[in-house]
Parts: structure tokens; C-alpha cells; sequence
């Protein structure tokens, strides 16, 4: 008896979840037809359906499990991976739509239904004004879960993603106060001028409140995340349950719980990152998908099975005049305020977009929930509006949903752009942004660049210093930025197995050679050699490379041809330092492999350069490349790894032998390292241990699939 | 100002019609001028290092030298001036002024190509038409240069990737031997096409009087 509930929590639902899944992905034709969201739904109602059947009642969605358990997990994946820059751009606008747009959308549908339910008369004429109003604000509201899922898979251009998405979480405030306001004062009768006034300031303090509340737990976490490099295991853990925590505070307190757990998501993001290890914020990043997909499935299994079970009250006039208001106020209400805010905006809405943000307006759960809530006593006509709301609710799920894919493309809305960031492109953002703060204050105003500049500048001289730990809180972006692409280059090379193909498109063949100006050619140590003779090697390396390269020392581009004796030896010692830092943080990753083995640059430089000189060496000068270890330092797997090298440096060595010519040798580490870097403690021990065979990928490669920016 | 009040008029509608500014926007830009340069006629060098909010930019330099930069008139010529009057200043900000909102692709395209060139010339101070591997290491050395900490080698190292990166993007194949020389303008505006310049690099001009609002020195 005692496990009948979880058994069917967890036996049941996710077991539906993972049949719709399959079944959804065997079909493919369906998953580009119907959202994702619309076939729960109909599942849902299939559950339900078949529950009536059996003659058991079928569970209604409680609102106290969706608004503490099944809500709280999207809101904090939305929030934690919320894009800042586009966000923070388009606030005004935002803002704009969420609070005005709500609230005409509120008083507008709220009024005109009061008018049809006083025309209409008899049922329907005890529905008063501040019921309809209650109404039409818990109606108004736009869903984040709904627009999550349909927009996730429409792939849409950020700019109409944003607005629409951050207009349905920002809105959360607007309809808590309304609610609260027109259901205590629904219970009283009548509002004066005072109450409005009230509800006002009661707004203000709900969604600021909020934001407080989640900035206040989201410094907490990145302030804890800094003492946590002893304890990298539980990291993940202290991002879960402070934002948990700001989200039950505010709400305790009648806040805002969305806006909070939002707040605290985006304020700890960038500090969090900064402090945890690789490993941890992998784990976050998928907890956060996992959970934010179960409660997104569950939600809408719910809605269908809560519509089968729910009292219903279906009255024609109402239904589908809520409906048909919903719409055009939507519709007024874009258009409006598009009008006003274009005069502010740099870059302006057109028709197409302001189409996209009205159609998207999809109702949710959260509506449902809300209604759900509601009393009986005091709302007698509260299954009419339930079953309103779920009209509403699958219209704009199933019609809207289904419909906005191929209106999008009817349209040609830019979508989205799948391209990965390029540091040219960084570079020349940073690049932009400054140049844009220094032209506003060359003409004189203070505009949106600078009040972000003197953001980022407090950021840097106070806030980092407290919330980072060590030596990353001077690290400016461009190098974070930096490092994270030759780590992600890493691990892609290292999933392709180390093959010839490249992820990029084009395998270049252009190397650090082709853009060093050319220098003074270096005394050879080698004899001269005849052109012929120099192809000939050059065509034996080529071959050999293809077979060995996997087991020689791989080198970052970056490193090939810079002479390790230019920049001096205190270079070195400084950036020992450095290299110390990467090393702990990359423990579990390989280096990057030298470039493909047709390009001969590889050859060529051994030949050009002191063959002893490329070694573990250039690898310390250059400091952000990327070098790995296979395992930590005190593993019992390095004194394998530097037997295994051991044996295959003798491998390539007795194979090259015998091919003639040149001999590539492959410098033993342990002489290595006594000779150049004697002043240099044992942590540079790792280096000896040798990256594995990029062909064994082993135990430790993670797959990964990092889609998702880092760091904003 | 005083008396040539009626002057000025002319040459502000004449302006308004070159840089697609309104009049009003003008106006406020006069008035800047005027405050900048002290009354003076002309806006020289030290004038703009006088604005104390500039001097915590990390680029200043590079901002302050493309006002004087003599490609961005409109002129065939290569080199810097000493002074630039209130013509060149509205036209170098013209750079920044958002499209209008029904312009067509066509245009969007060469406003896009211009503001690009804007930020060409900014890089490439000699004038050679490339932007070499020296002085790309020295835009990304003056980005970082508002953190103390950073040495000289890691910024080499990221314009050496980045360099990398234009070269294996726009030549791609390139033998042993070759050597590239540098980002062309071309090649500049290739591995830009997805930053959406013309709609980033803009800045708002309101119509509302800017005296007002005390800021700079």
C-alpha cells in the first residue's frame, strides 16, 4: 500500500513518457507535423480516457505538485541558460510587453466577457466584474512552458525567441499580484481608487521582491561555489538547492517565485562557472535538461489526463468568447505597444515579427493551475472557467502550436544561427562594444552602451574578486572564451577519434608556418639537402605520419614553429603558473593532435627547427594551449601510460629505422625536461605522462555535446 | 556661433542630406561640437582625450584616431589630419547611425559594407589594405590592455589563432611554402558576415536636446 503512490509516479509516467518518445521518433513525419507538446497532451487525454473507463478516477493535476515540484525545474533550466546579452538588449521591450501587454490583455478580455455575460443573461449574469477580471488576468498571462516547447523546436532567431520567452516568464509577477488582488477583493465586493493605488506598489514589490530574493541566494551560491574546490563532487548540488530555496522563499513571501528562481539563475551563471570544474557544470547542465524535460512531459500528460477528470461546465457564449477576446487582445495588444516601442528601438519590430511574438502567445498550465486553485464558495462558476481555460489552452497548444512551423517558413523568418562562435567574431564583438561605449560618450549621451560598460567595470574591480576564485577572477573574457574553444577543439578531436577528418568543414592545411613572417632561415644543424632528396623524406614522413601519429606527442598548432628560445627563460617561470592552472583543470582531456598528416608542415618544421626543441617545451611556452593528462597525478594509471609510451616511442623509432633517411626522434621526456626546465618543480611531472592513443578513446572520454556556450 | 546663425542652417540641411542624420539630430551634434572643441572651430586630438569616460576605454586610442583618418571622409586619400571640422565629425558618425527601418536588402548590404570598411581602417594602420598579423596583435593587445595581469604572450597566441582561423577560412588550402600576408577587406567582411554589423553597430541619436545631459568632462 505504503508504495502505491511512488510506484505510480515513477512506474507509470515516465514509462509513458518513454513510449511516446519512442514512438515519436520511429515516425518521424508526425515530430515535424505536431509539436511535441500537442502528442502529450492527447496522450494525456488517452490515459485519462482509459482510467474512466476502468472506473478509477484519474489523478487531477494538484497545483501544489506543479507549482512546487513540476515548475521550478524549467523555470531554473530557463533561467540558469538564459542568453544575458540578448536578454539585458531587448529589456525595455520586454518589459514592455510583459507588464502593459498582460495588463491590457487582462482588462481587456476580463471587461468584454463581463459585457457578454451581462447581455447574455440568464446563467451567466451572476458572473460579476471582478470574477470575469480574475478571469481574464490568470488568462492573460503567457506560458513559459508552452512557448518553451513550441519554440524550442522551431528554431527561430534569438531576437523573437527572446522577446516572446522572456515576456512569459517576466509576466509571472503581473499575474500573481492581479490574482491575489481580484480574488481578495472579489471576496469583498468592490475596489476603490485606494486598491488600485495598492496594487501598484504591490506589483512593484512582488516582481522586485523576486528579483532580490533570487539575486540575493544566486550571490550566495557563487560565493559558496568559491570555497568548493575540495568538494567538486557536491557542486552541482549547491546550485540545485539554493535556487530551490529562492524560489520557496519568494514564494513564501507572496513574491514572485518565477521571476526569483530567474534572477537567481542568471545572477550565479557566470560566477559558478567560473569556480567549478569542467565535470560539474556538466552535470548541472544535464540534471537541469533532464528534470526541466520530465516536468515539461509530465505537465502536459496532466493537462490531458485533468481534462478528462476535471469538472466541466461548457457554456457556448463564454467559451468561445473568451476565445475569440484572448485572440484579438493579443493581436491589439502586439501591434499597440509594437507601435510606442519602436520609437525607442534601434532595431525595429517589423509586421513579420510582430506576427510571430502575437502567435506565440501560447496559454499553459500555469493558467489551469491557477484556476484550479480557486474556491468553489467564492467562485461559483469556477468549472465554467475551467472549462474555458482548457479550451483556450489547446487552441493555442494545438492549433497555434502545429500551425506556426510552416507559417514561419511561409513567412521566411530568419532563424536561428547554428554557427559556432569564431574568436574573430569575439574578438570583434568585444571589439564593438567598446567602440560603441566610446563613440556615446565622444557624442555625449548615456546610452545602453555605457550604463553596460560601468556594469562590466564594477563587475570586474568588485564583484569578481569576491565571487571568483583565485587567479580567474582577473581573467578577462576574451581568454575565457579563448581557452573554452581549444578545450571544446579538444574534445571534439578526441570523439572523432583523432581521425583525418576535422570537425571543421574544409580540413586547411594552413598552419602557424603560412602566417609567421618569414625568418632568417636558422643554422642547420642537418646537412644541406637537394630538393629531390627533400621530397623524397618529405613522402616517407607524410606516409609515416599517417601511421604514427597517433602515438607521438601531438602539438597544438599554435606551438609548431614558435621558436622556443625567442621568448627568454623568466617567460617560462611565469607562465609555470599558468600551466599549473590548466593542468588541474583539464586533467581528463587530450591535446590537441598536430595537424593532418598530408599537410608535410610537420616534417617541415622538424627539419627547419632544432629537433630537439619541439618537445614537452613549446608545449609550456605558449599558455593557453591545451595540454591533457590521462589521469591525475596520483593515479595508478600514469606509471602505465609512461611505460606505454616508453614502448611505443621504441615502436616508431625501430619503424622509422628502417625506412631510411631521417631519423624522427622522438625525444624521451624524462632528458627532456632535465635538460631545459631544471628550475621547474615536480608538479611538472604530468607532463611526462603522455597523452594515450587517440585511437583508444577509453574509459575517461566523455561524450559530450557542447551545444550550449560556457560562459555567455 | 553669435552671428552666422542663418550659416550654418544651410550647411546642416546640406549635412542632414549627405549623412542621412535629421536636422534635429544635427542641431544636437552642433551643440556637441561646440562643447568638445570649447567654442573653437575645429576638434583636435586633444579635445577628445579630454572626455574622462573615454579615457577608461581600452581602445581610446584606435577611437580617437579614426576620427582624424582621412578614409573615413570619403576621400581617396590615406593619412590623418590634425583637425577635423564639424563636417568630418558628423560624417565619421554617420558610421553609426542605425538603417532605417524600410530599407531595402540592396542598401542594407552596402551599409553593412561600409560600416565593415569602418572597422577595417580602424585596424590596419598603415594603410596597406591589410591587416597583417602585427597589427591584428596589436588590437587584441589593446582589448586586453585594461587587465594589468595579462602578458604580452597570451595575446599573441590569441591573434595567432585568429589569424589562424581567418586564413583556414578564406584560403583554406594553402601549401607549405606560402605565406599569408594578411586580411584583406574581403576576406574581413567573409568571416564577419554573421556578426549582423549593420544592425550591432549602431548607436541611437535622439532628437532631444544632449546639452542638457552633463557627461564627458
Amino acid at each position: 500500500k505504503k508504495c502505491e503512490k511512488p510506484c505510480s509516479v515513477f512506474g507509470i509516467w515516465p514509462s509513458v513518457q518513454c513510449f511516446i518518445s519512442f514512438g515519436f521518433h520511429l515516425i518521424p513525419r508526425l515530430s515535424s507535423i505536431v509539436p511535441e507538446s500537442c502528442l502529450l497532451i492527447v496522450v494525456g487525454l488517452l490515459v485519462g480516457g482509459l482510467m474512466k473507463l476502468v472506473g478509477e478516477i484519474p489523478p487531477v493535476l494538484e497545483s501544489k505538485i506543479f507549482f512546487l515540484y513540476l515548475l521550478p525545474p524549467i523555470i531554473l533550466d530557463a533561467g540558469y541558460f538564459l542568453p544575458i546579452r540578448q536578454f539585458t538588449e531587448n529589456l525595455g521591450t520586454i518589459l514592455m510587453f510583459a507588464v502593459v501587454g498582460t495588463l491590457w490583455n487582462a482588462f481587456f478580455v476580463g471587461g468584454l466577457l463581463y459585457g457578454v455575460c451581462q447581455l447574455e443573461g440568464h446563467r451567466l449574469v451572476t458572473v460579476d466584474l471582478l470574477s470575469c477580471l480574475l478571469f481574464g488576468s490568470i488568462i492573460s498571462a503567457v506560458d513559459p512552458v508552452a512557448v518553451l516547447a513550441v519554440f524550442e523546436e522551431i528554431h527561430i532567431n534569438e531576437l523573437l525567441h527572446i522577446l516572446v520567452f522572456g515576456e512569459s516568464l517576466l509576466n509571472d509577477a503581473v499575474t500573481v499580484v492581479l490574482y491575489h488582488l481580484f480574488e481578495e477583493y472579489s471576496s469583498v465586493g468592490s475596489i476603490t481608487v485606494m486598491d488600485v493605488f495598492l496594487g501598484i506598489v504591490c506589483f512593484l514589490v512582488v516582481s522586485l521582491g523576486g528579483i532580490v530574493v533570487g539575486a540575493i541566494y544566486g550571490i550566495l551560491a557563487a560565493f559558496t561555489s568559491r570555497f568548493t574546490s575540495h568538494t567538486r563532487v557536491i557542486e552541482p548540488l549547491f546550485v540545485f538547492v539554493y535556487s530551490y530555496m529562492a524560489y520557496l522563499s519568494a514564494e513564501v513571501f507572496h513574491l514572485s517565485g518565477i521571476m526569483a528562481l530567474i534572477a537567481c539563475g542568471a545572477v550565479m551563471r557566470p560566477y559558478v562557472e567560473a569556480n567549478i570544474s569542467h565535470k560539474s557544470h556538466t552535470t548541472i547542465k544535464y540534471f537541469l535538461k533532464m528534470w526541466s524535460s520530465v516536468s515539461d512531459t509530465l505537465i502536459f500528460i496532466f493537462l490531458g489526463v485533468s481534462t478528462v477528470a476535471g469538472p466541466h461546465e461548457w457554456n457556448w457564449t463564454f467559451v468561445m468568447a473568451t476565445l475569440i477576446f484572448c485572440l484579438v487582445a493579443r493581436v491589439l495588444g502586439v501591434v499597440g505597444l509594437t507601435f510606442v516601442i519602436n520609437k525607442f528601438r534601434i532595431v525595429k519590430l517589423t509586421s513579420k515579427d510582430q506576427f510571430i511574438i502575437a502567435y506565440g502567445g501560447l496559454r499553459g498550465a500555469i493558467a489551469f493551475s491557477l484556476v484550479y486553485l480557486l474556491k468553489t464558495e467564492h467562485f461559483p462558476m469556477r468549472n465554467m472557467f475551467l472549462t474555458a481555460i482548457i479550451t483556450v489552452i489547446f487552441f493555442t497548444v494545438f492549433v497555434q502550436g502545429m500551425t506556426i512551423r510552416p507559417l514561419v517558413d511561409l513567412l521566411a523568418v530568419k532563424k536561428k544561427q547554428e554557427t559556432k562562435r569564431s574568436i574573430n567574431e569575439e574578438i570583434h564583438t568585444q571589439f564593438l562594444d567598446h567602440l560603441l561605449t566610446g563613440i556615446e560618450d565622444i557624442c555625449g549621451h548615456y546610452g545602453h552602451h555605457h550604463w553596460k560598460d560601468k556594469l562590466n567595470r564594477f563587475n570586474k574591480k568588485y564583484v569578481k574578486k569576491c565571487l571568483i576564485a583565485g587567479e580567474r577572477s582577473k581573467e578577462p573574457q576574451l581568454i575565457a572564451f579563448y581557452h573554452k574553444m581549444e578545450m571544446k577543439q579538444a574534445i571534439e578531436l578526441v570523439e572523432s577519434g583523432g581521425g583525418a577528418k576535422f570537425p571543421s568543414a574544409l580540413p586547411s592545411t594552413v598552419s602557424m608556418q603560412n602566417i609567421q613572417p618569414k625568418k632568417p632561415p636558422q643554422d642547420r644543424a642537418l646537412p644541406q639537402l637537394s630538393k629531390a632528396r627533400e621530397e623524397e623524406i618529405r613522402k616517407i614522413l607524410r606516409t609515416n605520419l599517417q601511421r604514427t601519429r597517433q602515438r607521438l606527442r601531438s602539438y597544438n598548432r599554435h606551438t609548431l614553429v614558435a621558436d622556443p628560445y625567442e621568448d627568454g627563460w623568466n617567460e617560462i617561470l611565469i607562465k609555470r603558473k599558468k600551466m599549473k592552472e590548466l593542468e588541474k583543470k583539464m586533467n581528463n582531456y587530450l591535446t590537441v593532435p598536430a595537424p593532418p598528416p598530408d599537410s608535410p608542415t610537420i616534417a617541415r618544421a622538424r627539419l627547419a627547427s632544432d629537433p630537439q626543441a619541439w618537445g614537452l617545451k613549446s608545449v609550456t611556452e605558449s599558455i593557453p594551449t591545451i595540454k591533457v593528462d590521462l589521469a591525475s597525478p596520483q593515479s595508478p594509471e600514469s606509471v602505465n601510460m609512461v611505460d606505454e609510451f616508453g614502448k611505443k616511442g621504441s615502436q616508431s623509432k625501430a619503424s622509422k629505422e628502417e625506412e631510411g633517411g631521417l631519423t624522427m626522434k622522438v625525444p624521451s621526456p624524462t632528458n627532456q625536461r632535465k635538460d631545459k626546465t631544471a628550475d621547474e618543480d615536480n608538479d611538472k611531472e604530468p607532463q611526462q605522462r603522455l597523452m594515450r592513443c587517440l585511437s583508444d578513446p577509453g574509459p575517461t572520454a566523455e561524450e559530450e555535446d557542447e551545444d550550449e556556450a560556457f560562459l555567455p | 556661433m553669435g552671428a552666422s546663425q542663418s550659416g550654418p542652417v544651410y550647411m546642416f540641411q546640406d549635412l542632414a542630406q549627405k549623412t542621412g542624420f535629421s536636422i534635429e539630430q544635427i542641431k544636437n551634434l552642433h551643440n556637441r561640437f561646440m562643447y568638445l572643441t570649447q567654442d573653437e572651430d575645429t576638434l583636435r586630438r586633444k579635445h577628445l582625450e579630454n572626455i574622462s569616460n573615454l579615457a577608461l576605454n581600452p581602445i581610446r586610442r584606435q577611437i580617437i584616431e579614426a576620427f582624424f583618418d582621412k578614409r573615413n571622409m570619403g576621400e581617396k586619400g590615406k593619412g590623418c589630419l590634425q583637425e577635423i571640422g564639424f563636417e568630418e565629425f558628423v560624417t565619421v558618425l554617420s558610421f553609426f547611425r542605425p538603417p532605417k527601418p524600410r530599407t531595402a536588402d540592396e542598401d542594407m548590404k552596402n551599409i553593412k559594407k561600409e560600416k565593415l570598411r569602418f572597422l577595417f581602417n580602424m585596424h590596419d594602420t598603415d594603410n596597406d589594405g591589410i591587416i597583417t598579423l602585427d597589427e591584428y596583435r596589436r588590437v587584441v593587445e589593446e582589448l586586453l590592455s585594461s587587465y594589468e595581469t595579462i602578458g604580452a604572450e597570451t595575446a599573441k597566441a590569441i591573434s595567432d589563432a585568429a589569424m589562424l582561423e581567418v586564413a583556414s577560412v578564406t584560403v583554406g588550402q594553402m601549401g607549405p611554402d606560402e605565406f599569408y600576408e594578411g586580411i584583406t577587406f574581403e576576406q574581413f567582411m567573409q568571416i564577419l558576415k554573421d556578426v549582423e554589423i549593420e544592425t550591432k553597430m549602431n548607436i541611437h541619436f535622439w532628437n532631444l536636446d544632449t546639452r542638457t545631459m552633463q557627461c564627458g568632462k
